[in-house]
């Protein structure tokens, strides 16, 4: 989002919402990067970056390109995810332009606070109703990526309310929004679920969302013999 | 397709950091040259709905490479390519910082 779509009381508001909630994450990421978590979350944040480049084409003379929340959260956990995409909005913001300096607070609560923990409070519902089984992690992160699309967009069209600039009729902008984010959403699940799926394929244990159905014993096992 | 992941050999963690980061830096450098250069969802609702135009310049827009691109190299592709490679970096680096400063902070211990 650039500057000037929200008043400034709104982005003040949401500015201290970020500065709250990667906060806390900052706190939540040291539980999270545990010794063989750690090394994932560089890469984590550096293919955020990369996919969030990637403009696919959804119809009609729009675009969509990947959030990457969910997939970093179910990568990662939660809290050191809301760290990856603040990096990467952080950059997008500064380096690249891309995203205003004043919009940062609300781009940080859409993407890194409504994206990743939406995304992640789904992805363990999805997982609880699907077969205790490894396979079904893609899938449960595939199904938060999709819901937490339209979940940021539905945000902006709240905050938009609250302080948008222009007078514009707030259903058709609801309307709007999630009719092409729900679309988006779909180009993320399948994102989610390829990169999910490829990580989950080769070593489960380093998935912060599959650990607890990996069996992480084999991993201590195999280090205590390296070792 | 391999549904026991179990009984199957393990790929080093080094292994896959290395295919991951491969794979990061062909979309960064080389894919991104073919991204769809449609606005994205909410650039086309502000423009359907008519309040894009209240979207400000940004003030970084002097930044080397603004915009995805690298100021003085004329061919799209390069320019591009090299500015996705150069933001892989800074994500990278600042990250990788994070992290280690987090981890430096907490007293080691295996859960």
């Amino acid at each position: 989002m650039p500057d000037g779509f929200l008043d400034a009381t709104t982005s003040l508001a949401t500015a201290a919402t970020a500065v709250a909630g990667v906060g806390l994450s900052l706190r939540g990421a040291r539980r999270e990067l545990s010794d063989f978590a750690a090394p994932l979350a560089g890469l984590v944040a550096v293919f955020v970056f990369a996919a969030q480049m990637l403009n696919f084409p959804v119809g009609a003379g729009t675009s969509g390109h990947l959030l990457g929340g969910t997939l970093a959260a179910v990568l990662v956990g939660p809290a050191t995810a809301t760290l990856c995409l603040t990096v990467v909005l952080l950059i997008q913001a500064l380096a690249f332009a891309d995203g205003g300096l004043s919009a940062l607070g609300t781009n940080v609560t859409l993407m890194a606070l409504v994206g990743v923990w939406a995304g992640y409070a789904v992805f363990l519902l999805a997982r609880r109703v699907l077969p205790r089984r490894v396979a079904s992690v893609p899938v449960a992160a595939a199904v938060g990526a999709f819901v937490s699309v339209p979940a940021a967009a539905l945000t902006f069209t709240g905050l938009y309310a609250v302080g948008g600039a222009a007078p514009i009729d707030l259903s058709s902008l609801a309307t709007a929004m999630l009719g092409w984010h729900s679309l988006i959403g779909l180009g993320e699940a399948a994102i989610t679920f390829l990169a999910v799926g490829a990580i989950t394929a080769t070593r489960p244990d380093l998935v912060h969302g599959a650990r607890a159905l990996a069996g992480v014993q084999d991993l201590e096992i195999r280090e205590g013999v390296r070792a | 397709m391999n549904r026991d992941v179990s009984t199957r050999k393990r790929i080093s963690t080094r292994t896959l950091l290395l295919w991951g980061l491969a794979v990061t830096l062909v979309l960064a450098g080389v894919v991104s040259f073919y991204a769809s250069g449609h606005p994205d969802g909410l650039e086309f609702v502000a423009e359907k709905l008519g309040f894009d135009s209240t979207a400000a310049g940004h003030a970084g827009g002097d930044s080397p490479v603004a915009d995805y691109g690298v100021r003085g190299v004329e061919n799209s592709r390069l320019s591009g390519g090299l500015a996705g490679l150069i933001g892989v970096l800074l994500v990278g680096i600042v990250m990788t910082g994070l992290v280690a400063l987090l981890r430096r902070r907490t007293p080691a211990k295996r859960d």
